[in-house]
């Protein structure tokens, strides 16, 4: 794990050459999702092509999460459907979901607090695909793991802990790897780091969908965003496309603060 | 040297305790069930050896290997049927559950096996028989095997669930299912498995009870279920080795407290219980001092 965090690379993100045309791996249609009473999503679409970052940002309860947790099958639409590499996966449990491929890597990190580093991995490999993903090339990738394999997880920093929950998800070799809020409760050099490993992961070709509440990291490394507010998209686009006063408006839902300054304090 | 020999008796029955015990322990780490009717669902694989032994006469040993394969597969089913739709609605409605399923055990045992109670190979040596040591210690050669057998449960257990890949699934499930399940894990099938492993050991401790004593349709709750439970708060909530911890120090008191009056038997061994709760309410082996 070198740490060439530094170097500017992700900015090739922006101008990836993909077209978001061609068959999306993952397919969300007009997704919508009830907790209760509350619409928790509203008809949310989305297209995630093959080695794509796609990062879904927006503030705290705008439904990111939620989101997330549907694709992984933690929670059932209402209405709408996912679909990975053009295949109905809205109705599978998300045990089925992980084995085809569709891994994330929970808010919170989610480790199983009395197993040891090693086997939080083995759990994750036990129904892997085939692939380039294995306990050891994590190992690999993530030099200190291995010195520290045999310890429980609780004993780990919280960075350590986020590292091993992308390792347990990475030995599963997923084909899309969804990521929810690895940022929270982190250092922000820390989060740095972890982001600063993305282009590594992706080189094995994955493809990912995150969420992000830390809207510059999210620019940072996705070749495309979706900004969510109250359970609807408010913004789309690649980082290049988006201004950083359209995403400022749609992320706090100042409807129309880019084209009209000066309406807020109007009254 | 009679209060040499009660100890020693004591801790022996603490084999057979454990038995009984370390199903029920298991259940409730795993997926947070007090399964009530774990102690008739021992009587009901007592009562399935002796049919087994009356119908084919093969030796009692023999017909433990018929008697535990099928409990374990009525523990996977009962988890996966019953026991899952009703941790589906909550814990608590497991409890209200099992109490229900331990009632309709009792109730058709009675119906169709009458209250009568039946030992298994009573004309056995290794059921009648025994070693001294000395002119006052008694070794049952009974008592011996269930210790023997206990320990190598206990030991099998804890293998399997360290060493193995479905053990390692059963304690991740254990510590957060929907991250299991994220990782590709059928939390069902995985608690179905842990509910199997708990009915075979608890298949064991019926057959063992109906040697060392004898079966009737009561027994599961009146002495089975009780004595699990005692052992399993006495030894520690979720530790495996403390239900052996918790049997050998029930055993103990019941015996020196049938040593001083023969009436105190039950008594003593309630009294140590009571004792553990108000001065170690967490057991004797707590969970997190475990590794």
């Amino acid at each position: 794990m070198t740490t060439e965090t530094g170097s500017p690379s992700h900015v090739d993100g922006t101008s990836d050459p993909r077209p978001s045309s061609g068959n999306p791996l993952l397919e969300v249609a007009d997704l919508t999702v009830y907790h209760g009473q509350l619409r928790a999503l509203d008809s949310i679409s989305l297209r995630v092509h093959p080695g794509e970052v796609y990062a879904i940002i927006g503030a705290n309860g705008a439904g990111k999460s939620t989101l997330l947790r549907t694709i992984a099958g933690l929670h059932h639409p209402t209405a709408g459907s996912v679909r990975l590499d053009g295949a109905d996966v809205t109705g599978l449990r998300p045990e089925r979901r992980a084995r085809q491929g569709i891994v994330m890597v929970p808010e919170g990190r989610r480790l199983f607090g009395s197993l040891s580093v090693e086997e939080n991995l083995k759990v994750g490999a036990t129904y892997a695909r085939p692939g380039p993903w294995t306990i050891e090339r994590v190992y690999e990738t993530f030099d200190w793991m291995r010195g520290r394999r045999t310890q429980r997880t609780a004993q780990l920093s919280g960075g350590e802990q986020q590292t091993v929950a992308i390792g347990r998800a990475l030995v599963a070799n997923p084909r899309v790897l969804l990521l929810d809020e690895l940022s929270l409760g982190l250092a922000p050099v820390i989060v740095q780091r972890i982001y600063g490993m993305l282009p590594q992961i992706l080189a094995t070709g994955l493809t990912v969908l995150l969420v992000e509440q830390d809207v510059s990291q999210a620019l940072r490394v996705a070749s495309r965003l979706q900004c969510l507010l109250e359970g609807q998209t408010t913004l789309e686009g690649t980082p290049a496309e988006v201004t950083a006063e359209q995403v400022e408006a749609a992320y706090f839902g100042l409807a129309s603060a880019a084209s009209l300054p000066g309406e807020g304090s109007g009254s | 040297m009679a209060w040499v020999n009660a100890i020693i008796q004591g801790v022996l029955t603490g084999g057979l305790y454990a038995l009984f015990a370390c199903g029920l322990s298991l259940m409730f780490g795993v997926m947070k069930v007090v399964n009530l009717a774990h102690g008739d669902l021992a009587v009901v694989a007592g009562y399935v050896g002796v049919g087994i032994i009356t119908v084919t006469h093969i030796p009692v040993l023999w017909s433990f290997l018929i008697v535990v394969p099928v409990m374990a597969v009525v523990g996977y089913a009962l988890q996966r049927t019953l026991i899952q739709s009703a941790l589906n609605r909550g814990v608590l409605t497991t409890l209200i559950v099992t109490l229900g399923l331990s009632m309709v055990i009792e109730n058709a045992l009675l119906e169709f096996f009458t209250a009568n109670s039946r030992g298994i190979g009573a004309s056995m040596t290794l059921v009648t028989g025994s070693f001294s040591l000395g002119s006052q210690v008694e070794l049952p050669y009974l008592l011996l095997l269930i210790f023997a057998v206990a320990v190598a449960v206990l030991l099998g257990l804890q293998w399997f669930l360290s060493g193995s890949s479905y053990g390692r699934l059963i304690r991740a499930v254990a510590d957060d299912q929907e991250a299991a399940q994220l990782s590709g894990a059928n939390y069902a099938h995985v608690f179905g498995i842990a509910a199997a492993l708990a009915l075979g050991t608890v298949a064991l401790g019926g057959m063992a009870f109906g040697m060392y004593s004898t079966l009737d349709p009561t027994a599961g709750t009146d002495t089975i279920l009780l004595f699990a439970f005692v052992a399993v708060v006495i030894g520690g909530l979720g530790s495996l080795w403390g239900t052996l911890l918790g049997g050998i120090v029930l055993g103990v008191a019941q015996q020196i407290g049938a040593q001083i009056n023969i009436s105190d038997e039950l008594l003593a061994g309630y009294l140590v219980f009571l004792l553990v709760l108000v001065l170690r309410p967490q057991g004797l082996v707590s969970r997190r001092a475990q590794t």
